[in-house]
């Protein structure tokens, strides 16, 4: 019982960290239709941020987020402004030009990160991350347990952004229906280049509630790319409450997996989810939650 | 005056000559240049494959890592369990491919578009974990080594690329040029309109994997029988197999017969020769030019033909509404 109850709250903290990764990817699926497969690379950006506060001034990765949403959020609106935005307005044989695009930038990004810092491990290693609080037999990892009300609070504070502000409405607009939005007086390009700034500052934030629990290096991000579009897919484009059951969902499962099946197909159990909910569940859970 | 004949008719005239210069000029380059027409062969193989399920059909497939693995692991699996030489995986291989093939299809031709291409790329990864993690039976992360049929010597390696990647273009030409070729592009130009006019869009698009599988298949196992060692890290790779794939067809051009060909020429030159010149920093250059080329000329060099030679005559395209 105690492995179940371990193996449960390690999977739904996990899940909360997802989320908020995947959370940006839906805002940013969600207004511009496409899938955006640079917001792995982005979010490992966001990681270093942290990493160089963290050998240059000692800032505990949590305090290094301030910096790094703000720097992430400069990044996306420039890579919006000036790259993704102008393969929209190309006709092409293949519509699926701009998701390569978003991959060539993400690999490209890659590169620029592996020849500042090599392909090393960084690690930032505090205290903190190796603390632990125990109950009934299951130990709970401080890093994991912040991490998860971190990006709670996150996911509340955008949850209210985006139904009571004009900015967080104008978003929602654009993601239900771009035209009409931009009828109705939101300069649509404007809260697009908004949103992918958004959606990678978001990612930042989920890169740095990760660094105390793992290390990073350059390629990191492969598996949070994934697990973000899966989360993407399971709980619907640009459904914010979508996206959090899904994150804590495959949270779950992937803990479940992790421990049930074998560690090695931890990976796999979430993509046979997506698989599964592409085929069975079109639209994700938001059908299912109805928002 | 029949040469002059035949000189007119263009189409057939280059073809031939080029077949002639590949065909007749490799065994007197070096060994080094040999590889890259090895590797080279073996890129316009993959490129025009998976330009008949992307390029003509439009299913943009981001996980035909699954099929070149697949090929390369027929016969590295055969090799691993009975010992039976790799050359059979020639054979398995492709067969492999295009039996697994099948239901990737059935249950992923049901999506459209960039969900198709996401179902894919899970695929592609999964088949990874599964082929590092399953040790007993797929030979796990340590991969499968085979030893080389005929030592250092590449001449032998080159033409039995060739003599497929020949056989892939021929194959998409004969393709293209039936009725197939009309329904391919009818699906990807618009599909409802396609199945309103009773094209069963999910056969046509069978029919366009199970070619493009076989010659995926088709070059993993020439990369088998060549580089004489495969792992699950380098034959499933997403960013080093699906995707360089995608891109070497946009360079060229997708949905051309000639784009992929030039454009898994010019891939190689450019991966190599880049690497050979400035060292690490080459799959950077690589990916600013991917992106570039993206941008401006998104239909790759044959498709914006047109486009070039207008920049290159520094004549301004006449819009008729205005830009």
């Amino acid at each position: 019982m105690a492995l179940f109850g371990q193996t449960f709250i390690t999977g739904i903290l996990m899940g909360g960290i997802y989320a908020i990764i995947a959370i940006g990817m839906t805002l940013i699926m969600g207004v511009m239709k496409i899938i955006n497969l640079a917001h792995g690379a982005l979010m490992m950006v966001g990681m270093y941020v942290c990493v160089v506060l963290f050998a240059s001034l000692g800032w505990h990765p949590y305090i290094g987020m301030l910096v790094a949403m703000p720097c992430l959020f400069g990044i996306g609106w420039l890579l919006q402004k000036y790259s993704i935005e102008r393969v929209f307005k190309v006709e092409t044989i293949l519509p699926e030009s701009q998701v390569l695009l978003t991959l060539a930038l993400g690999l490209g990004i890659t590169e620029i990160i592996r020849l500042i810092f090599t392909s090393d491990y960084q690690v930032t290693y505090t205290p903190f991350s190796a603390k632990c609080f125990y109950a009934g037999g299951m130990s709970i990892s401080a890093a994991y347990l912040v991490g998860f009300i971190l990006a709670m609070v996150f996911v509340a504070a955008l949850h209210i952004f985006l139904t009571r502000t004009d900015l967080g409405r104008s978003v929602i607009a654009t993601a239900q229906d771009r035209d009409a939005a931009t009828y109705m007086g939101v300069n649509a390009g404007r809260i697009t280049n908004f949103t992918f700034a958004l959606g990678t500052a978001l990612a930042a934030a989920g890169g740095a509630m990760l660094l105390p629990i793992f290390y990073t290096f350059p390629d990191v991000w492969h598996p949070y790319l994934a697990k973000a579009f899966i989360i993407t897919i399971l709980g619907g484009m640009g459904s914010t409450v979508g996206a959090l059951s899904g994150g804590l969902l495959l949270g779950v499962a992937e803990s479940f997996g992790a421990t049930y099946w074998s560690p090695g197909y931890r990976d796999v159990v979430g993509l046979i989810i997506f698989l599964l909910v592409l085929l069975f569940l079109p639209g994700g859970l938001k059908k299912v939650i109805g928002r | 005056m029949a040469e002059i004949k035949i000189m007119a008719k263009k189409s057939w005239f280059l073809p031939a000559i080029l077949g002639i210069v590949v065909v007749a000029i490799p065994p007197f380059l070096g060994g080094y240049i040999q590889h890259l027409l090895i590797l080279m062969m073996m890129w316009i193989t993959m490129a025009t494959a998976w330009n008949l399920l992307g390029g003509y059909t439009g299913c943009v497939s981001f996980g035909h890592c699954v099929f070149f693995g697949l090929g390369a692991y027929g016969g590295g699996l055969l090799l691993l369990h009975w010992g039976i030489s790799p050359w059979w995986g020639m054979i398995a291989g492709p067969i492999l491919a295009v039996i697994i093939g099948i239901p990737i299809g059935l249950i992923c031709f049901r999506l459209r578009g960039p969900y198709f291409a996401l179902a894919l790329l899970a695929l592609g990864e999964a088949f990874r974990i599964v082929f590092t993690n399953w040790v007993s039976v797929l030979g796990g992360a340590c991969g499968v080594v085979s030893s080389r049929t005929w030592g250092v010597e590449k001449l032998p390696y080159y033409y039995i690329a060739l003599a497929i990647a020949a056989l892939s273009v021929y194959v998409v030409y004969r393709l293209m040029h039936s009725k197939y070729g009309y329904y391919f592009v009818s699906i990807r130009e618009d599909q409802d309109a396609a199945e309103a006019l009773g094209i069963p869009t999910t056969r046509y698009k069978m029919y366009a994997l199970i070619p493009s599988a076989f010659f995926t298949g088709l070059a993993g196992a020439v990369w088998m029988n060549y580089i004489a060692y495969i792992d699950p890290e380098v034959v499933f790779n997403l960013s080093g197999i699906s995707i360089m794939m995608i891109l070497a067809v946009m360079v060229g051009g997708a949905g051309t017969l000639w784009g992929p060909i030039l454009g898994g020429a010019i891939f190689v030159l450019l991966n190599e020769g880049i690497r050979a010149a400035v060292g690490p920093i080459s799959y950077l250059i690589f990916m600013v030019i991917a992106c570039l080329l993206i941008m401006f000329l998104p239909d790759g060099i044959i498709g914006d033909w047109a486009k070039i030679k207008r920049a290159f005559r520094r004549k301004k395209p006449a819009y008729v509404g205005g830009e």
